[in-house]
């Protein structure tokens, strides 16, 4: 465009310059209020529900606290240096740890067989599909009760393993301190395989038939065309997987407080019942928000390296930006 | 190859057992008596009791618990779907400084998960008197689902042809008036995608109501269905009905939705 105008005879009279230049700055003005008018309600919705939050978390964290008055006892990071030091609170880590292990040592084989079954031409493949997929839209909330119900001593899970001859595997499930956490992990494991299996069936959906056919052809075994050419193919969606189920496990809330509060003597400690047990219990405001903080970080540092090692493949674009 | 059949109609019947056994335990529980179900845990009802599903279904709570969920689902629905749109729309058919930051800047929040933020979030709608107060849950839950519903939706609007936004705008309609009347009727699945995901989300959310309400009237269905099991320990028939019928609308809604909700699902996932 400058050019253009810079190649014009000088001489050559510009009628219409002013009023083009006037429209254009005007739509430019114009642009400008749409973009804020756009954008604006959406950034203030963020910023103050999202990050000011975070932020104010950080800023309380460093003093001791107990929700009421101001702030004036300044601790630094010794909120942080109690929490990481005390035994509850790595005992609580190490659970988080255990659930995020077992879901990927457990769940996934069990979701992979599941999809692999459900992507069969079956009789009634619809209905398997969505029964598998039922209990992921039930509140956490919902799926507790159910189970600390089936649960209890001599209620319904111990019935029916007397009844088919398991009565030796009855356990107290939910007050056996070294049984509680793994009781917990296949509830866990009732309610969220379906999702697995949702998203690997779409997985799935992706790898062309023609590719198994011509291993087949090419004398594979169903278990080395499964090994060689499904698994790999499957290879993004199963990284997502993993990343949703590690954060998840991560979070662990709602299950494990109506279920066992965390107990019995911490047996089932995870980070977000530590964190809402001694920051909103015992009024321990300060320290509550260093436990948060530290939560965040280990969530934000496990998503933005797995990000860049393992992700970064397979979800340009989902949040990298749109390429 | 029948031989795999039979195993895998053999899997298949253990999978449906996993997992609708504990749902027909609640539903028939329900038709039973607390001193039939403690006497035989997985007996089957005989007669069957109606009384605690017409006790739970006529008792003021549980409609009141109903209501309120609906309420804060459908605010911060709305928000999220609503503010998420238009930011999307900005950040897909506008050429702009800093557009790629504030995209980076919304894409942050999905590092965010909201349990993980509710302490922080609790001490600040303290602050703000935003306690006791649907909005209280309402906002902050559309908040955090702005980070997903952008992300579904600026990919979905920045792939719809720019011939159809030149046309429009030659047919002298303005930019506002082409995302109104063309972009957004075009974007319908993901819209509705968006919306569900947001939708249950806020159904499901436990933790922020439980910190933000303390007046058992404002609870929602999930602190509901806690609180009832704790209050009534000792009539297992009257939680099992409760929880039956707590467990109708989401059920419902994804038999509904059920096809929308994973190829959303999917969708999220492909980006």
């Amino acid at each position: 465009m400058s050019a253009a105008i810079t190649t014009r005879p000088p001489t050559a009279p510009v009628p219409h310059a002013p009023a083009a230049g006037g429209t254009r700055r005007r739509s430019r003005l114009r642009t400008r209020l749409e973009l804020a008018l756009l954008l604006t309600p959406a950034l203030v919705l963020f910023t103050g529900f999202v990050l000011i939050p975070i932020g104010v978390a950080a800023y309380y964290s460093l003093y001791s606290w107990n929700g009421f008055g101001p702030l004036t006892d300044f601790v630094g990071l010794d909120n942080y240096a109690d929490a990481l030091s005390g035994d509850v609170f790595q005992g609580a880590i190490g659970h988080n740890l255990i659930i995020a292990v077992l879901s990927i040592v457990v769940q996934l084989p069990l979701s992979i067989s599941l999809a692999m079954l459900l992507n069969r031409k079956l009789r009634g493949r619809a209905f398997l599909r969505m029964v598998v997929f039922a209990p992921y839209v039930l509140s956490e909330a919902v799926t507790a009760v159910i189970w600390l119900l089936m649960l209890q001593p001599g209620g319904f899970v111990d019935e029916v393993l007397r009844a088919v001859g398991l009565g030796g595997l009855v356990q107290l499930w939910l007050a056996d301190q070294s049984i509680v956490l793994y009781t917990l992990f296949a509830v866990i494991t009732w309610k969220y395989i379906g999702f697995g299996v949702i998203l690997l069936l779409a997985g799935l959906q992706g790898v062309p038939a023609e590719l198994r056919e011509a291993a087949a052809l090419d004398g594979a075994s169903s278990w080395q065309t499964t090994r060689h050419v499904v698994l790999p193919l499957l290879g993004p969606t199963i990284r997502v997987w993993i990343f949703l189920s590690v954060i998840g496990s991560l979070q662990l809330f709602d299950l494990v407080w109506i279920m066992t509060l965390g107990g019995p003597a911490n047996a089932s400690t995870t980070m977000a019942t530590y964190l809402v047990d001694h920051g909103f219990k015992r009024y321990e405001f300060g320290f509550g928000s260093a436990v948060a903080v530290i939560l965040f970080i280990i969530c934000f540092v496990f998503a933005l390296f797995y990000q860049r090692f393992a992700l970064r493949r397979d979800t340009e674009g989902a949040l990298t930006g749109v390429r | 190859m029948t031989r795999r059949n039979t195993i895998g109609y053999l899997a298949a019947f253990a999978v449906i057992g996993m997992t609708v056994v504990p749902l027909l335990f609640v539903v028939l529980g329900g038709f039973r008596t607390t001193a039939q179900i403690n006497a035989s845990p997985a007996g089957l009802p005989g007669p069957f009791v109606w009384d605690n599903y017409a006790e739970v279904a006529t008792s003021p709570v549980f409609w009141r618990l109903l209501g309120n969920s609906a309420l804060i689902a459908v605010i911060a629905t709305t928000l999220a779907v609503v503010l998420g749109a238009m930011a999307a729309f900005a950040l897909s058919r506008y050429r702009f400084r800093g557009r790629e930051g504030f995209y980076a800047l919304f894409t942050l929040g999905l590092l965010f998960p909201l349990g993980v933020a509710t302490l922080p979030l609790y001490l600040w709608l303290r602050q703000l008197g935003m306690l006791e107060n649907p909005l209280g849950v309402a906002i902050p839950e559309a908040a955090f689902s702005l980070p997903v519903t952008i992300v579904i939706l600026r990919p979905f609007m920045h792939a719809i042809p720019g011939e159809l936004e030149d046309a429009a705008l030659l047919d002298g309609a303005a930019k506002l008036g082409f995302f109104w009347r063309i972009l957004l009727p075009l974007s319908r699945p993901a819209l509705i995608t968006v919306s569900v995901l947001a939708f249950v989300t806020s159904w499901n959310f436990y933790l922020l109501p439980l910190l933000v309400f303390n007046d058992s009237t404002n609870f929602t269905l999930p602190l509901g269905v806690a609180m009832f099991q704790s209050e009534h320990t000792q009539d297992t028939a009257k939680v099992l009905a409760f929880t039956a019928l707590s467990m109708i609308p989401a059920l419902t809604f994804f038999v509904l939705a059920e096809r929308r909700m994973v190829g959303g699902l999917t969708g999220s996932v492909k980006g």
